[in-house]
């Protein structure tokens, strides 16, 4: 494990020991397995090159020193590039059409003939039913707009219409319908009405004028109605005043 | 992307600012780096690691705009060859512990040789790694850093630090 100096320069032309240049990797923990049992061996039989792995460790600890002291860069930089990032976010869907079809035109012209072929057959099958579905949806006679409305909304339970104040928070009605155990299941309507399960099962006439009266009385709310289990927001609610 | 840079930034920043010196444009460069990175994501293959890759495209940038500066005459070649601590760099380090020394040496390296010691050492990249980096052969990254460590001692016993070797 020693320096072989050519003829020549010796300035260029020193060659490094095959062990003694893989030093700085051992020392640094990045060599293979097997590079890293050869250097132990040398190690263990060669005590100038034991002398060498301990200057290697100082370069390294300095290295790391002088590194660590270069700071990092100031949060405008991180800033920066995310309004960057936002900016071409913004524009990415206008490029959107341009780079499919550009994709699809590759994938096209990379497929080989019996492949598109059989690729083809499939989409006229496809084709050929998504006519079928549409002939089917636009025949069959269509709910009125009211079953319609309603269709994605529970209907078992009881129910109130309540419109909230232009200025209560997401954070405040939330908290009015945890206290009243209720929960929104529809709307807004135009005049800002919202359908409000009060309880999951049928209640007396009495007990919902109660719970809808006690409702009126919350700072939040401006209006409060009791509503027909089946009753949608979309058709006209009479706004009552809540106080 | 925000881990992403949360995680890298500050070593790419340093393996640039070694580069460049300069760090409004060592700033300049990473944000270019991680708008890239963000761009081109997808071509990222996961043959090497996120850190040689970021590595890797910040050299290009920052030695791309070294060239730049070179072709419009900005770039002082002499004074990165070789920085010498002050008029008087025998004197002044003499004051210096040996730490200090050894760091003064190393950050007098030529650029090609801080960087090899820089990846070694501090960016813990393989061999392969480094070849990848630099865009030059293994045995090439080997030699490379044998001279590099070599200048350095040259340069610590000009300062007054007898380390045996070279």
């Amino acid at each position: 494990m020693t320096l072989s100096e050519a003829a020549g320069d010796p300035g260029e032309t020193i060659v490094p020991g095959e062990i003694e240049a893989l030093v700085p990797w051992y020392v640094a923990g990045t060599l293979r397995r097997r590079d890293r049992q050869r250097v132990a061996e040398a190690l263990r039989r060669d005590a100038d090159l034991a002398r060498h792995v301990d200057l290697v460790r100082e370069e390294l600890a300095e290295t790391i020193h002088l590194n660590e002291t270069l700071g990092a860069p100031p949060p405008a930089v991180v800033e920066r590039l995310m309004a960057a990032i936002d900016a071409e976010t913004d524009a990415a869907p206008k490029r959107l059409p341009g780079a499919v079809a550009g994709w699809l035109t590759g994938f096209f012209a990379n497929l080989p003939p019996r492949t598109l072929a059989v690729a083809a057959s499939f989409a006229v099958l496809a084709i050929a039913l998504q006519a079928f579905m549409i002939v089917d949806i636009f025949t069959k006679p269509r709910p009125s707009s009211e079953e319609a409305a309603l269709s994605g909304t529970p209907r078992h339970g009881a129910f109130a219409m309540v419109r909230f104040a232009q200025a209560a928070s997401a954070a405040e009605i939330t908290k009015f319908l945890q206290s009243y155990q209720a929960a929104l299941v529809d709307g807004p309507t135009e005049g800002g009405l919202y359908r409000v399960r009060i309880a999951m099962g049928a209640l007396a006439k009495e007990e919902i004028g109660k719970i809808i009266a006690r409702m009126r009385h919350e700072s939040i709310v401006e209006s409060a109605e009791p509503a027909e289990p089946t009753e949608s927001v979309a058709p006209a609610v009479p706004a009552a005043s809540g106080h | 992307m925000q881990v992403l840079f949360a995680r890298h930034h500050v070593r790419v920043y340093r393996f640039v600012l070694r580069l460049l010196r300069d760090e409004a444009a060592t700033e300049d460069v990473i944000g270019e780096v991680f708008l890239d990175v963000w761009r081109q994501a997808s071509r990222f293959e996961g043959r090497s690691a996120v850190s040689t890759w970021l590595i890797a495209i910040a050299r290009f940038k920052a030695l791309s705009l070294l060239r730049k500066r070179r072709e419009d005459g900005l770039d002082d070649e002499t004074a990165e060859s070789i920085e010498e601590p002050s008029d008087d760099p025998e004197r002044a380090l003499e004051k210096l512990d040996k730490g200090q020394k050894l760091r003064q040496c190393l950050a007098a390296l030529s650029r090609e040789h801080r960087e090899v010691i820089d990846l070694v050492y501090y960016h813990e990249k393989s061999v392969e790694e480094v070849a990848q980096i630099i865009g030059i052969p293994e045995n090439t990254v080997k030699t490379r850093m044998f001279y590099a460590r070599r200048k350095l001692g040259e340069l610590c016993r000009v300062a007054g630090i007898d380390r045996g070797w070279p």
